[in-house]
């Protein structure tokens, strides 16, 4: 009989002790554990967080797939990798209150971007530093203009034009009414210049190196390689590096032409081709800020109002416009 | 070789009489398999990372193929814990037989005393391999299937009818431990036969009647023995003895050869074919029709494996068998014929199946340092070994190995069919019968060499 209590005794340790004390083990924290899968799969498991503000939040988070990254929007907190199978813990404290998004920054796969999940901040403001989600409108809300209309430029260099040339010509643009590069399109601006007297005895050409050199007195060096850091890991597996549309996944991205395509929400179309001056030269910064900001409806294209500060996107706009100008 | 007694030792003897040993070595095995089993549905999903998957699909299977079913033949069956908690509700006790126990005690029904339930149960767990060998949650499915069925079945009939009749692993182990170095035979059959008690198959006060359902006096085979050793506890004439033989000792026995583990030869030969094709090969279309079950393309592989292991092989090898008889106008029927020379497939299979495994085994064992330290995938460290990278183990040498074993297997297989034949011929007529086996036996292995090597 006793033999019978000691070996009932193992019993109850190894086969409902171990796995039971195991599993308390690993409920027993005030981490939240997030999952990560192919949005098509589930995206973001949960994907609605809540914190307050000055409290900090612990998060563990593993992929059940491939090789996610995690960010918070807007703020400088440095991207992680989350691996599948594998944990990755990180704490975020907030100073503002506000509904923060959070998003994957690997390339997943064709539905990448719709990897998001909200936090949503609550409490009074500490004051401090992290950056406050802005709510000023932005600008193509404030001009009112048609982002999905198509802006097709008039004129078009013969050849890429250059802010270096046009340094070289020795035309002082504060002498000609300087044209506002945010609401103006590249052609707006050439048209402007090439009617100017102080331009008569330049060429077409020349005049749209002059138009480069608008666009390069108005951003930095630092500004652009911000934007193109941003670009690489945003924008390229569409846009392509070359910013010709040719990205990794857009060979997998539906080719339905823009004018008459029904928006479902869920169709999308070939990434624009940024070396298109026809196309490119008839947007104003303000239109391309817009579709950074809101995304292209019903196009594939992200949404990346709630991701990038104002800052972030002043300075992809500035470095798109490295694919029609040269510095 | 004659074979050695062991239990010859005294020490030997104690140390596998004592209930003891097994029950702790039984215990922890039923630990690690709860435990498994909870990894499985709560545990990581992703395959590689998961202690369910690596444990089961990487660790035990190697440690069964490549070294206990090898070495110890059943040796597994003596300590696994499917069968645990139903035979501790059927006897009423954990250790020694202490009273009544609980379960309705029925005898196996007689129409199913065979292996062919364990086959087609095989057969199910192959054609829904690829998902079970990769998804956490399915793998967590079926151990706890197994510990449901085996305790149910233990509950209804009597003994171990689960491990002996339906587990679909018992099965080819069943086959594959006729080559094993090592068994449990009676000493001196004239002393069985005028022992009037038979303790050995209705137990005594220090241990139960044989849990397989066999009678050790006239074992000859270890096919359906489990090597639990209640013979060796309850044999009051110390009868019993814990041999070390020849490998595939038992494939030199003519008698008791049956359909249904020749049908078990043909079963595992097939699905070391096809899983190397699936697995291991560069198909990947292949790959996910094995995946994508209930699809048409799963449909078509499943269709394809049933044909390959109960048709194509079967077939292939009848018209071998059946070639062999004519050239030598053999007068044994052409069923018993088929019957015996499958015989010959238990060592080419049992080295198909080692090779394969050699295949992934060494290239998939680092999982295991994470998966240790992490079982539950709750991001613990307990071993510091949590972040340890992938790396395969041993790859410039596994090809030779394989192909080693395999061309081993051959030979084995081409010797087993020449003394099976001997069995019916003489002189010059043995090879001659064997030669097509031997035939069918060649291709099979070029088929499996240019599959797993190349």
């Amino acid at each position: 009989m006793k033999a019978e209590r000691i070996a009932l005794l193992l019993v109850i340790v190894l086969v409902m002790g171990v796995p039971l004390a195991a599993v308390l083990a690993r409920s027993n924290s005030d981490t939240i554990e997030i999952h990560a899968q192919m949005a098509d799969n589930g995206g973001w498991t949960p994907s609605d967080l809540k914190a307050q503000v000055g409290q900090p939040l612990h998060l563990r988070l593993t992929s059940d797939d491939v090789m996610h990254g995690f960010a918070v929007g807007q703020s400088d907190a440095p991207a992680l990798d989350v691996l599948p199978g594998q944990w990755t813990t990180t704490t975020l404290l907030f100073d503002q209150p506000g509904k923060y998004t959070f998003y994957c920054t690997r390339w997943c796969g064709p539905s990448h971007w719709r990897m998001r999940g909200t936090i949503e901040v609550t409490g009074a403001a500490t004051g401090a530093t992290t950056e406050t989600i802005t709510t000023t409108a932005p600008l193509y809300v404030t001009l009112n203009l048609d982002l999905d209309a198509p802006h097709p430029s008039d004129v078009v260099p013969n050849e890429k034009p250059s802010a270096a040339r046009g340094v070289s010509l020795g035309v002082i643009l504060d002498r000609i009414a300087a044209p506002d590069r945010t609401q103006t399109s590249g052609a707006q601006v050439w048209h402007q210049l090439r009617s100017s007297s102080i331009t008569q005895h330049l060429s077409d050409e020349q005049v749209w190196d002059l138009v480069a050199l608008t666009w390069r007195s108005n951003t930095t060096p630092e500004r652009l390689a911000e934007g193109q850091q941003l670009y690489a890991q945003n924008c390229a597996a569409c846009h392509g590096e070359t910013g010709k549309g040719d990205g990794v996944i857009a060979p997998s991205l539906k080719k339905t032409p823009m004018p008459g395509m029904t928006m479902t929400g869920h169709e999308t179309v070939a990434p624009i081709d940024f070396t298109d001056a026809k196309n490119m030269l008839g947007a104003s910064d303000a239109i391309l800020e817009g579709k950074i900001i809101r995304g292209g409806m019903g196009t594939g294209m992200p949404y990346w109002g709630p991701i990038f500060t104002a800052e972030q996107i002043q300075a992809l706009v500035d470095y798109v416009w490295t694919f029609q100008f040269e510095r | 070789m004659t074979p050695i007694e062991l239990t010859r030792s005294p020490i030997v003897k104690a140390a596998l009489r004592a209930r003891w040993p097994q029950f702790v070595i039984r215990v922890i095995a039923l630990a690690g398999f709860v435990f498994a089993i909870l990894s499985g549905f709560i545990g990581t999903p992703v395959g590689n990372h998961n202690f369910s998957i690596v444990f089961v699909w990487i660790v035990w299977w190697a440690l069964l193929m490549l070294i206990v079913v090898p070495f110890l033949g059943r040796g597994w069956c003596a300590v696994c814990p499917i069968p645990l908690p139903g035979e501790w509700l059927q006897n009423g006790a954990l250790l020694k037989p202490r009273g009544k126990g609980f379960g309705l005690n029925r005898k196996w029904p007689r129409r199913f005393r065979n292996i062919w339930l364990q086959n087609i149960a095989f057969t199910l767990l192959a054609l829904f391999s690829a998902v079970v060998l990769t998804q956490p949650g399915v793998t967590g499915l079926v151990l706890l299937l197994f510990l449901i069925v085996a305790l149910a079945t233990s509950l209804i009939f009597e003994r171990r009818a689960f491990c002996r009749y339906l587990c679909p692993v018992g099965g080819f182990i069943g086959l594959y431990s006729q080559v094993a170095p090592v068994e449990v035979r009676v000493k001196d059959p004239a002393v069985c036969a005028v022992h009037t008690e038979k303790s050995c198959y209705t137990g005594s006060k220090d241990g139960y009647g044989c849990p397989w359902l066999i009678y050790p006096g006239t074992l000859t085979r270890n096919i359906n023995c489990g090597l639990c050793l209640e013979c060796l506890r309850t044999c009051t004439q110390d009868n019993v003895a814990f041999n070390l033989r020849s490998f595939g000792a038992d494939l030199k026995q003519p008698g008791g050869r049956r359909l249904d583990e020749a049908f078990k030869a043909f079963i595992m030969l097939g699905a070391a074919l096809i899983y190397s094709a699936v697995m291991l090969g560069p198909w990947g279309a292949l790959k996910s029709a094995a995946y994508s079950i209930g699809t048409p393309q799963w449909l078509v592989y499943a269709l394809s494996l049933l044909g390959l292991i109960y048709i194509v092989l079967p077939g292939t090898f009848l018209i071998a068998v059946a070639v062999g008889r004519t050239l030598t106008k053999s007068k044994e029927t052409l069923k018993k014929s088929f019957s015996a020379f499958a015989y010959a497939l238990v060592p080419l299979g049992l080295m198909a199946w080692i090779a394969f495994s050699l295949s992934f085994v060494f290239a998939s064992l680092s999982y295991l340092w994470p998966a240790l330290s992490d079982p539950l995938g709750a991001g613990w460290n307990l071993f510091g070994t949590a972040h340890v990278a992938w790396q395969p183990y041993l790859m410039s040498i596994v090809p030779f190995l394989q192909a080693g074993v395999l061309i081993g297997g051959l030979w084995w297989a081409c010797m087993t069919a020449r003394r099976i034949a001997a069995e019916q011929q003489t002189g010059r007529a043995i090879t001659l019968q064997a030669l097509p086996v031997m035939g069918f036996c060649f291709i099979t292995t070029t088929g499996l060499l240019g599959l797993l090597i190349g």
